[in-house]
């Protein structure tokens, strides 16, 4: 799960750029940029769940 | 490659941003001193001695190869082509500050002094990790860290934004705005400190005594409440450097400017502040002072991306709601996401970063006459938000992984936390052999739910 955290916030950063460098309308480009950075958020909600320690076994 | 020209500054201006610069290590002296003071009184000396060595560690590997990766806007770098737009993507200058009128002989004495801030600034960057790690990161592997931090990922960033890279030419070439725009480092420095300050929390785990089994944490007091107020004002002073030399080497702001800058920076700061104490009376029942203490650094660093580009007003709001991101972040990062961060360095630095950040973005007025990433004034700033969004992606998705992986990989080669025994002794026996306060004969553990 951690790993596919992290591999989502550079698939996010991925499709921020893509929509950057190669969408010319700007409405295109915002709306891809910002489902960009929803990918980022999945990702790292994804990598904040996997570092939680379960609670039965915190100390 | 498409050089975007360095703002020029005049004799009296490079002298004004000189003794700004010199300011800036009065905002890494209060970072230690909140760090120690949030910290417990056994591992004082050690968060101390720690910080020093962070410091001097990232300036000099900033030093041997940071700058040299980092460069300034309008020399040397590296380009590659995508659908027919260049891509500045890292710098090519020689290493060691050679090239760079230390003397200021040369004729581009902006170079010379963006390379002096940023080897302050990177100390800056790297001690913010500190704070989370507190009282169980031991020294070796946090000078590596810095180091590793120091000389990959602030230099890199730190090209895309301020050394003309592909963020600052997003307004030049892709038609957002004036480009990713950051003038006093709330991107460069406080959130990519931030998320170190993440990555180093969630590698080191929580301290001992943190985390019931039941899973509520517990509250560990930091042992110095004067020292984590009094960094308060130390942390002014420095971003008051830090923020009016950003925006004259990176935004273009005249020295005149200042003046401003320096009512921003107040202002965000006490409106967060006021703001945190208002939010801890309303829960608690009386202002805490040291998340009132995490809410003024935040409102400094919430101030910093758009410390000349904003009306006072506008700036006090950014405080204010910085101060509230911060107050609620800490309880939020601590309780439901079990991250044990004893300076509260991810809510300060990160959170209230990217809020500045997006602030910036869709509240700043950037003059229409000023050139700014070698874009001019035109109707509007329309794609603004776009810039600074791509700026802020690109923390979360490149900066992010990259130092986790570092430090990941650092930890399987030196690990970075103190043993269990270590750690119940106290930083300052463990890896200084002497305490900070050997008078005090207080090691209880109060706080631990039995």
């Amino acid at each position: 799960m951690r790993l596919a955290g992290f591999l989502l916030l550079l698939a996010g950063w991925g499709i921020v750029l893509s929509a950057v460098a190669l969408l010319k309308s700007p409405p295109a480009r915002s709306a891809f940029a910002i489902a960009g950075v929803g990918v980022e958020a999945l990702g790292l909600a994804l990598a904040i769940r996997s570092h939680i320690v379960p609670r039965g076994e915190r100390s | 490659m498409t050089p975007v020209p360095a703002a020029g500054l005049s004799e009296v201006g490079t002298a004004f941003c000189l003794a700004m610069i010199l300011l800036v290590p009065l905002a890494a002296l209060g970072l230690c001193l909140m760090n120690t003071g949030l910290g417990r009184s056994r591992s004082a000396a050690h968060a101390m001695l720690t910080a020093l060595c962070i410091t001097a560690t990232a300036a000099l590997v900033y030093f041997f190869c940071g700058f040299s990766w980092q460069g300034a806007a309008g020399r040397a770098a590296h380009v590659f082509t995508v659908a027919g737009k260049p891509w500045n993507w890292i710098a090519a200058e020689p290493m060691f500050f050679r090239g760079l009128p230390l003397d200021g002989s040369g004729s581009d004495s902006g170079a010379s002094l963006a390379a002096l801030l940023q080897m302050f600034s990177v100390g800056l960057a790297a001690l913010i990790p500190l704070g989370a790690g507190t009282d169980r990161w031991r020294m070796a592997p946090a000078c590596v860290s810095s180091a590793l931090m120091a000389g990959l990922s602030y230099p890199l960033f730190a090209h895309w934004a301020w050394g003309g890279g592909w963020l600052a030419q997003l307004g030049l070439h892709y038609g957002l705005g004036r480009g990713y725009v950051d003038a006093g480092g709330a991107g460069c420095i406080q959130v990519a400190g931030g998320l170190a300050a993440l990555s180093i929390a969630w590698i080191l785990g929580p301290r001992r005594g943190k985390y019931a089994a039941s899973g509520m944490p517990a509250a560990i007091p930091g042992h110095h409440t004067v020292f984590v107020l009094l960094s308060c004002f130390l942390a002014l002073m420095g971003w008051f450097g830090l923020n009016a030399s950003g925006a004259m080497l990176f935004a273009g702001a005249a020295p005149g400017e200042v003046v401003l800058i320096a009512v921003n920076t107040m202002l965000s700061a006490g409106l967060a502040t006021l703001a945190a104490a208002l939010i801890t009376r309303a829960r608690f029942g009386r202002p805490d002072a040291s998340l009132c203490a995490n809410g003024w650094v935040g409102g400094l660093v919430a101030s910093s991306a758009g410390c000349v580009f904003m009306p006072p007003a506008v700036a006090a709001l950014t405080g204010l709601v910085a101060g509230a991101l911060v107050t609620l972040s800490v309880e939020w990062i601590d309780l439901y996401l079990a991250v044990d961060d004893p300076g509260g360095s991810i809510s300060v630095h990160a959170v209230a970063g990217v809020w500045g950040l997006l602030a910036l973005g869709m509240f700043g007025r950037i003059p229409a006459g000023r050139v700014l990433n070698g874009v001019g004034g035109g109707p509007g700033d329309s794609g603004q938000w776009l810039a600074q969004l791509v700026g802020v992606a690109t923390l979360f998705g490149c900066v992010l992984p990259l130092t986790y992986s570092l430090n990941w990989l650092l930890n399987r080669f030196l690990p970075q936390r103190v043993s269990a025994e270590g750690e119940w002794q106290g930083m300052d026996l463990t890896e200084l052999g002497a305490g900070a306060y050997p008078e005090f004969v207080i090691h209880r553990e109060d706080f631990i739910q039995r």
